[in-house]
């Protein structure tokens, strides 16, 4: 049995503030308004100027998510939800209940197939319907990637703006789970992340879940939406009740720092945040950045960031850190004072009995940090 | 005494009425399966031991048990079946193939005692005046690519019929779910001559904006999404438009069409089972032409063709003479009536024959034979045949013939002319559309860009005005 290493208690201090709620409807998504941009954690308080009463229901991610499908579905009468198992509740328990109260023809099953789950889904999508499809596990998703790459994200562009398939969310677990291998634990957003075209969001807490699921499932271009399996259960969280969405392309300032710049998503982050309260003992101030989308990202505000630390430690899992030390490279070079790093699995499938050896864990952040601190 | 085995306990349970053998071995959108019933007593029943299942059994027994093996069944959760007790294999393909249905012989002729669908004069003839149209200009724009006006093109030679008479049977709101070549069903619906030509050319008129190779056409007014280079992708996507008209309550179909080598792609068994299983109303029309660029059909499946495959799925099918404008006409009228009626999917195996090249940088001759070629065009051609009916009818002459050839003729050439005479599109159309909105970083791309193109312009083609 593999020791979990991690405190989720800490989930809860990734808590944000409510953000404002968006002015959606008619499925236009317009960013939201009045909207501020976020450094609070348990550490940094920040005194709200108005302070709102929102009513929250301390729920996990799971739930969460189900609650955006939910108002989704409540909302849109144009809205499905399809996908392997998606009508008894899934796998992991997000569609619990949609299809007793929206009906089989709103929540369905498909057949065992990811590659015209996703055809279908851009189909239904390009008819000005929202598509909710869902990938059983990241993993799985491989079959469906000519449907992403060829069809979804280039369906607006190569028609020249006459058909798109913007209601298209595909939504799909991820990441590991301390006991997946090499099938139930891939992080495979790296492949996402070059496809011009389509979106690619992860969100590291049930209250960003929802949020920024609603604001996937909005947007007007086709979103892949990565769901951190790890912690579909263990984050837990205040998630307001009501209908909000986050903006995508968006980075969030979790912590702000001096020092080092961390940037990274979804699940990483808790780890991340264990790494950052470890070096401030030593003195070390760790701005920590979740990206929240990846492609397109929020390289402004990063590049804010490295210009006022100096340091920049890119995570998280292979792929998409690399395109973010590069690009930050390129723009702050002059202002770099140590080699930007990156701490991320290793290059070999996702192994067992080797997950703990494996994974980017917190002491090897904190080695990562001091290297770059020290350099 | 013996303990009965459990397959007779089931069978008298079957005669004594008790346990009801569902009427549909498979019941596909039906709410449920018929509920098995047992009786109250729990004595009787699955979990009850085989004693006194022995008791109830042989307690309630009347004499009209039967112990016939054969008549009994297997309730299996994935299929509902009688059984057999010798190995028996279901051929690999049926005594004889799939008939196909014709109206017409080769020649023009009406078969004796064949359907014939309700087709009038002024029908026929726009039929007609399309396919010789779409053979004109298939003809013109092989050539201008040939002389180096556009970079692509491929032709849907042979394939006339097929294009129109389908086009000809749906309603112009179905949405057509297109492969490449299938222009003429975009002709039909009001496509002009010069929209073509303007895409070919990515002119400044193109819809597309000039993004994608030529032939690649796309309408939203007529109800055709854009082409997409990559083989079925698109037979996924009328299954998910086909389902939303059945959700909006619209009385339309969409249609598909694809090649025979697309039946070996993954889509298209996904499409296709997709289809079956969500009962959408969607027409798979298959134009078997016998090669998929080299490759002949013999080497692309050992089924009966495509047609074979329908049954597979649990979907109704058919296979029709792609060159008979009639037996097109009637079939698809008569799918796209069941399709929306019953909310089903159809499949159409259209035989036919590729004329031309696969495109223009194919040459078909590395790998087939003239000969045969030539008896494809000369004797076997679609809208010959078409015209010969024409003809027998009284509706079609010589001299309409010259004058629409000439017409056609001289209206491709003045598209040719008028779309290759005007500009590219402009450069910004390089950046928008990849999302709803341009994103930043394309917006700095695009400043990077036109800095390198202003000092460097002779590096860059003078036809793409820069706004």
């Amino acid at each position: 049995m593999v020791r979990r290493r991690f405190s989720f208690g800490l989930v809860s201090r990734l808590s944000s503030p409510i953000y404002g709620r968006s002015p959606c409807s008619g499925g236009i998504w317009t960013p939201c308004l009045g909207q501020k941009r976020s450094f609070m954690t348990a550490k940094d308080l920040v005194e709200s100027e108005e302070p709102e009463k929102k009513v929250t229901n301390r729920i996990n991610m799971f739930s969460a998510i189900n609650q955006a499908l939910h108002t989704v579905l409540d909302s849109d009468p144009k809205s499905y939800v399809f996908g392997e198992d998606v009508g008894f509740g899934g796998v992991f328990r997000c569609t619990t209940a949609l299809r007793d109260k929206f009906g089989r023809h709103r929540v369905f099953n498909t057949p065992l197939c990811e590659q015209a789950i996703v055809g279908f889904g851009i189909g239904l999508a390009s008819m000005g319907n929202r598509a909710i499809a869902e990938i059983q596990f990241a993993d799985y998703i491989f079959p469906a990637l000519d449907q992403i790459v060829n069809e979804a994200a280039k369906y607006r562009y190569r028609s020249g703006n006459l058909f798109n398939c913007g209601g298209l969310t595909v939504r799909a677990p991820y990441g590991a789970v301390g006991h997946g291998g090499h099938y139930h634990s891939q992080s495979p957003e790296a492949f996402f992340c070059h496809v011009p075209g389509i979106k690619v969001v992860i969100p590291r807490s049930p209250s960003q879940a929802k949020g920024l699921l609603l604001a996937s499932i909005r947007d007007p271009n086709p979103v892949v939406f990565f769901e951190p399996k790890w912690l579909y259960r263990l984050a837990v969280e205040e998630v307001p009740v009501d209908d909000y969405t986050l903006p995508l392309s968006s980075a969030e300032v979790m912590r702000k720092g001096s020092d080092i710049t961390l940037v990274g998503w979804g699940a990483q982050l808790a780890i991340m945040e264990e790494a950052c309260d470890e070096v401030s003992k030593l003195g070390i101030s760790c701005e920590l950045i979740d990206l929240r989308t990846l492609i397109p990202w929020d390289k402004e505000l990063v590049e804010d960031s490295v210009n006022k630390t100096g340091r920049l430690l890119a995570p998280v899992t292979g792929g998409f850190g690399a395109e973010i030390a590069a690009s930050i490279t390129n723009s702050c070079f002059l202002r770099l004072q140590a080699p930007v790093s990156r701490v991320c699995g290793l290059d070999t499938p996702f192994p067992l009995v080797f997950e703990p050896f494996y994974m980017p864990t917190k002491n090897k952040i904190v080695d990562a940090i001091k290297a770059s601190v020290n350099f | 005494m013996m303990v009965p085995k459990p397959a007779s306990s089931w069978a008298r349970l079957i005669t004594t009425g008790l346990l009801r053998r569902p009427s549909h071995p498979f019941h596909a959108s039906r709410s449920t399966i018929a509920p098995v019933r047992f009786p109250s007593s729990p004595s009787c029943g699955p979990f009850a031991s085989v004693l006194r299942e022995r008791q109830f059994c042989s307690s309630s027994s009347s004499g009209d048990e039967s112990e016939d093996h054969l008549d009994e069944f297997l309730d299996f959760p994935g299929a509902k079946v009688g059984f057999i007790n010798k190995i028996k294999f279901t051929a690999e393909r049926p005594q004889e193939p799939v008939p196909c249905f014709r109206v017409l012989d080769d020649h023009g002729r009406l078969i004796k005692d064949a359907y014939m669908p309700e087709v009038d004069k002024p029908l026929a003839i726009r039929m007609y005046q399309n396919m010789v149209t779409l053979q004109v200009m298939d003809t013109l724009f092989f050539e201008a690519q040939r002389q180096g006006r556009f970079s692509f093109y491929l032709t849907t030679f042979g394939e006339e019929a097929i294009n129109i008479a389908s086009a000809a049977a749906l309603n112009n709101d179905d949405m057509v779910y297109a492969q490449y070549r299938e222009p003429g069903v975009l002709m039909w619906r009001g496509f002009t001559l010069k929209e073509f030509a303007n895409q070919c050319f990515s002119n400044v008129a193109d819809y597309g904006k000039g993004r994608q190779m030529p032939v690649h056409y796309g309408s939203a007014k007529l109800n055709y999404p854009t082409v997409s280079s990559p083989i079925g992708t698109q037979l996924p996507h009328a299954v998910g438009a086909a389902y939303a008209f059945k959700m909006d309550q619209k009385p339309l179909c969409t249609t598909t069409f694809f090649g025979e080598g697309a039946s070996s792609e993954g889509d298209f068994h996904g499409a296709m089972n997709f289809a079956a299983v969500l009962e959408v109303p969607v027409l798979f029309i298959c134009r078997n032409n016998g090669f998929a660029i080299s490759t002949p059909a013999s080497e692309q499946f050992k089924s009966d063709g495509v047609v074979a495959k329908g049954h597979a799925y649990g979907m109704r099918s058919i296979r029709v003479d792609g060159n008979d404008t009639l037996a097109m006409y009637a079939t698809v009228k008569a799918a796209r009536k069941m399709a929306v009626e019953e909310s089903r999917p159809i499949l159409i195996e259209a035989l036919t024959y590729r004329v031309g090249h696969h495109s223009t940088s194919d040459d078909s001759g590395k790998y087939r034979k003239g000969d045969e070629m030539q008896h494809w065009k000369t004797m076997r051609d679609p809208v010959l045949r078409f015209r010969r009916w024409l003809e027998g009818e009284g509706w079609w002459d010589t001299d309409a013939e010259q004058k629409l050839r000439s017409d056609a003729r001289n209206e491709v050439i003045s598209a040719l002319q008028s779309a290759g005479s005007q500009m590219k599109q402009p450069l910004t159309n390089l950046f928008t559309d990849v999302y709803d909105t341009i994103p930043r970083n394309l917006i700095q791309q695009e400043k990077e860009l036109r800095s390198t193109v202003g000092r460097h312009h002779e590096d860059y083609p003078s036809d793409v005005p820069l706004y």
